[in-house]
């Protein structure tokens, strides 16, 4: 019964998106009122009713209702609660529900917080968000409906993959999710401006907070994921450049652009165009990496049970909504007037430098991930080659330098018109401290890769640069402390976020160098009371018991680690089996340490005659990896300081005293 | 040339679209992505001597066994279900008169040898290959799969999964006569 | 106990040196390690190069299938035997194609992933200077006064200065107006009179 109550609700979500669609678009056309507040409220009903529908999936998860083919496919009754949950969208229905759930919430957004909008904008916003919401919710009625029925129902599930129980992938997804989908409110904006003819600065400042959002998310996201199958892989790895890790990547860095552009857009009213197509482009890269996953194309570790029926589907999608936009984008923008010129050498000129890069590094990015497809369709099948690591970390890093060298200059640089001597002036500690890391390093961490020094000297400086910026934003050491304190607190939120976001890219770029430049590994055999060497350590497996988890059996070992001054540590890696699934899992023991990750995996010898006496063990010094997650940490904090900045709340209302001078092209008035 | 430089992103995406289109209808049509065609096409059968299984399975054979005529390479495990499911159709193309060796991959000689004796031993001759060498020269990535050389000893073609009878009509019929010619 | 796990954390970084071997290795297992540390240390780097190729992108020296395993024996085999790394590599090619190797080779079906970047790098650029050419061209034609000489700007900066430092402003700025122009003005009053070595 719950299930097709969710299964109207969905239905209705439909029929009330393809009137969103219409009514206020046609009511933005004829500056209709009332059709436009209509817009409105559909939106918050598309929502009302897509949260039913995900409340009454969720409720076949919770109670394990196996006559819901979905259900019964990834969950089972023994699992734990959490992962019942989980369940909801670990699997390709459950997890398109939740898309557009989430795409309909940020339409139900505009529609509630975007009270200080241009009223035809905004209809045409929540048009343009409807119009990919039918897309999308014609696709899962159609092609992947989640609350299809099993009669007979079966007794009991077939389980989660194992892998996939865990907190952290528990919300992997829905932080994912929600920032793919929310770079569709940029596109929304965009699709809308480009009908409404009209970009200005308050266009920019409107869009910005949803772009760093849906930022901030898919930072987050992509972080869990990654720090997921450092912990749960048994291995320490953590980016593979598999074609879907490139897929959530790619938006990433469109999406970064985007963030940078808007600004110029706000406070100059210049790169519009610019700034409108990499809107369109963010998103198509969403849209892109959703049909990477789900079309059964290319193989990957992260694909969901494939079906090329799905793809010809989300590529009409994609031909529509991006081509569309893109077409419409070929044909308005010439009408876009550029606004304020600036120098080479500004403020602007340091973010276009920043898009560029950014734009260069996603096309690389895109043209590895697709070239092993672009060649077979080319060869008729023929030809088949793999594109790995190694030519994305050969490709990748020569545009990364340059980029993380600018970002520590662009902020000093004035508006308009920078003065780079100025800036190379202030910069000179940043210079110190970059050339300091490099020598610490190459004194700390003699006969490593050439290049690890240089890199930490590269994040060194970013560091540097970013604290910089900053302390002379607030003329610490140049003026008072008692004036430097004023001009902290009457620092914007939004200036500081970025202090801190760019402080973290620093943090993680040394996180990236130490994982990738510095790792030592131990592989051997031990038996019970057996010890081995790894640098100056000794590992000795004490014990190996076995027992018995909510829904696992598991084998753990106890290792004794003990340093050369005698301190000792003690280490507990699981191995776990899953009878349900059939499936082996790794739980590695972690210690975090400052600068390094202590990293122990226990595994069945290979040899028969050790069963039971030996085992494999593996221990690897990850340094500096804890850095990488703690980067990212500091990234995504950086996003939400800049987000609670008060000019970036959408629907804020807006202080008397503070009007906003300089913004050419007023938001048209309300009719 | 602004006009040009506008239009470029939509040429560019449906380019795009229209190769995964291509790519996703292939797919439909049973392209496997995971699947990768052989290097060993149009180039000589690899020159490797194998062991027989054990002293009843008649066995052992060579690169230069396969020189002469048309011939079939087949590898195959015991503990590999989709085998057994093509083992009827291996068995009647072998008593149509063609020669089909076998490579026996990472087995044991008693279970192999169990397994041809219950099943029937359509086989000219089964090589041993317990270590999985002799199926890394050959190229192959996994169980089963089937080679057509023909008489000069060169690799024609390459089936990889089990053959259906829709397979074997379709596909392997037409390229042993292809061989042949 | 956060004494030792301070030191361990120093140590661990300091003497990582020592065993560079980079990457991760849930597969190798410790019946296939070399015992010449210069091969092993070969054979892992090579492993990380090849593909597994029933994986879904994972090189043979992250995956733990049967035919990682065999194909990891080989690479060994193959060094201990004396062949180059070159030769190694292309051992595996020539049975397995140009699909096991994770970094494509320079060659005509492979040019353009290789050139692709930077072309478009090359692209970008042209784009850009035109842009700014284009810049220079719209501020002389639309009459922008031009930049100040340096002694100008010196001696500008010093009239806003002393303007600043006069008690009453004769117009309170807004917060937003002030914060749009602040690192205008600090970039400016970086480079005044007193320590700027103008020329």
């Amino acid at each position: 019964m719950i299930a097709e109550i969710g299964q109207f609700a969905l239905l209705l979500a439909l029929i009330i998106a393809a009137a969103q669609v219409v009514v206020p678009m046609v009511g933005a056309a004829r500056t209709d009122a009332t059709l436009m507040a209509f817009g409105s409220r559909m939106a918050v009903a598309q929502a009302a009713l897509l949260a039913a529908a995900f409340a009454a999936l969720t409720y076949g998860f919770v109670v394990s209702d196996f006559s819901v083919s979905v259900v019964f496919q990834n969950s089972h009754s023994l699992k734990p609660m959490l992962y019942k949950v989980s369940g909801v969208w670990g699997n390709h229905e459950g997890s398109m529900l939740m898309w557009v759930l989430i795409l309909a919430i940020f339409g139900a957004a505009v529609a509630v917080f975007g009270r200080n909008l241009p009223p035809t904008l905004k209809a045409r916003v929540l048009s343009v968000q409807a119009m990919i919401g039918v897309a999308f919710l014609a696709f899962i009625v159609f092609t992947s409906n989640p609350f299809m029925r099993l009669d007979p129902a079966p007794f009991d599930g077939t389980g989660l993959n194992p892998l996939l129980q865990d907190p952290g992938l528990a919300f992997h997804p829905p932080l994912l999710y929600l920032g793919y989908v929310g770079f569709s409110m940029a596109f929304s904006f965009a699709v809308a401006a480009l009908i409404e003819g009209r970009v200005d600065a308050a266009w920019g400042r409107w869009v910005r907070p949803w772009t760093l959002a849906a930022w901030v998310f898919l930072t987050g996201g992509i972080a869990l994921g990654s720090w997921w199958a450092y912990y749960e892989l048994g291995w320490g790895g953590w980016w593979f450049w598999d074609p879907v890790e490139n897929a959530s990547f790619m938006p990433w860095l469109f999406g970064t652009a985007l963030l940078h552009s808007s600004i110029v857009v706000e406070k100059r009213d210049s790169l519009k165009s610019w700034t409108i197509l990499l809107a369109i482009l963010t998103f198509s890269m969403s849209l892109l990496g959703t049909f990477l996953v789900r079309s059964g194309v290319l193989t990957s570790v992260h694909a969901f049970a494939s079906d090329p029926a799905r793809g010809i589907f989300i590529l009409i999608i994609l031909l529509v909504t991006v081509g569309g936009a893109l077409s419409l984008f070929a044909w308005r923008a010439p009408t876009i007037r550029g606004g304020g010129l600036f120098a080479p050498v500004s403020r602007e000129g340091a973010l276009v430098l920043n898009n560029l890069l950014l734009t260069l590094a996603c096309a690389t990015v895109l043209l590895g991930t697709l070239y092993p497809l672009i060649l077979e369709a080319a060869s008729g099948g023929a030809s088949r080659v793999s594109v790995g690591p190694p030519y994305f970390n050969a490709t990748f890093a020569p545009i990364m330098v340059p980029l993380v060298a600018a970002i520590a200059i662009g902020p000093l640089l004035a508006w308009k018109r920078g003065n780079l001597k100025a800036a190379t002036v202030k910069l000179r500690i940043a210079g110190v401290a970059a050339g300091g890391a490099i020598v610490i390093t190459f004194i700390a961490v003699p006969g490593g890769p050439i290049l690890a020094p240089f890199a930490m000297g590269l994040a060194a400086w970013l560091a540097a640069g970013a604290m910089v910026e900053w302390g002379s934003r607030i003329k610490l050491f140049s003026a008072p402390v008692a004036e430097s304190w004023r001009r902290l607190t009457g620092l914007p939120r939004a200036a500081s976020g970025m202090t801190v976001a760019h402080l973290g890219l620093a943090i993680m770029i040394a996180g990236i160098t130490g994982a990738s430049a510095w790792r030592t590994e131990l592989i051997t055999t031990l038996a019970i009371g057996e010890s081995a060497q790894a640098q100056n350590y000794s590992l000795t497996l004490q014990a190996v018991e076995n027992g018995r988890g909510p829904n696992y059996n598991f084998e753990r070992g106890t290792f004794l680690l003990t340093d050369r001054d005698g301190d000792t540590l003690l280490m507990y890696p699981e191995r776990r089996f899953f009878p349900v699934a059939g499936q082996t899992t790794t739980e590695a023991a972690i210690k975090t340490t400052l600068l390094a990750d202590l990293y122990a995996v226990i595994g069945e010898s290979r040899s028969a005659q050790d069963a039971g006496q030996k085992w494999t063990v593996r221990f690897f010094i990850n340094p500096m990896v804890p850095w990488l997650w703690l980067g990212a940490f500091v990234m995504v904090g950086g996003g939400l300081l800049s987000l609670s900045d008060r000019r970036h709340r959408v629907g804020a209302p807006r202080r008397k005293q503070r009007p906003v001078p300089g913004v050419s092209g007023a938001p048209a008035p309300a009719e | 040339m602004r006009r040009l430089l506008l239009i470029l992103p939509v040429v560019l995406f449906v380019i795009l679209i229209g190769v995964l289109a291509v790519l996703t209808l292939q797919t439909k049509e049973g392209r496997d992505p995971s699947l990768i065609p052989s290097a060993l096409l149009d180039k000589p059968a690899p020159e490797i001597q194998l062991a027989a299984v054990s002293d009843d399975i008649p066995g052992g054979f060579a690169g230069a066994d396969l020189r002469g005529r048309v011939t079939m390479v087949n590898v195959f495990a015991s503990w590999c279900v989709p085998c057994l499911a093509e083992h009827p159709l291996i068995t009647r193309l072998a008593e149509d008169g063609v020669p089909v060796y076998a490579i026996n991959h990472r087995d044991s000689a008693p279970e192999a040898s169990k397994w041809l004796k219950v099943n029937g031993n359509p086989f000219t001759a089964v090589g041993f290959d317990p270590e999985g060498r002799a199926s890394v020269e050959w190229g192959v990535t996994g169980v089963p799969e089937t080679y057509i050389i023909n008489a000069e000893g060169i690799v024609t073609f390459k089936h990889a999964g089990p053959i259906t009878a829709k397979v074997l009509k379709d596909t392997i019929l037409p390229k042993l006569r292809e061989a042949g010619e | 106990m956060r004494h030792f796990l301070a030191i361990f954390a120093i140590v661990a970084a300091i003497s990582a040196a020592g065993l560079v071997t980079g990457s991760p290795a849930l597969a190798v297992e410790p019946d296939e390690v070399l015992a010449d540390p210069v091969l092993e240390a070969r054979a892992r780097e090579l492993s990380k190069v090849l593909r597994c190729v029933v994986c879904q992108n994972q090189s043979i020296d992250d995956s733990n299938a049967d035919i990682a395993r065999d194909m990891r024996l080989i690479v060994r085999e193959r060094l201990v035997a004396g062949d180059t790394d070159d030769q190694t590599v292309a051992y595996m090619v020539a049975r397995y194609g140009d699909y096991v190797l994770l970094r494509p080779p320079f060659q005509p079906n492979t040019m353009a992933l290789w050139v692709g970047p930077p072309f478009m790098a090359m692209i970008i650029a042209t784009l850009a200077l035109l842009f700014f050419r284009m810049y220079q061209r719209e501020r002389v034609a639309s009459g922008s006064p031009e930049p100040l000489t340096p002694t100008d700007r010196a001696q500008l900066d010093a009239l806003v200065d002393k303007l600043a430092a006069e008690p009453r402003r004769p117009r309170r700025q807004s917060g937003l107006r002030a914060e749009l122009e602040q690192p205008f003005g600090s970039t400016g009053s970086g480079g005044n009179g007193s320590d700027n070595p103008a020329t």
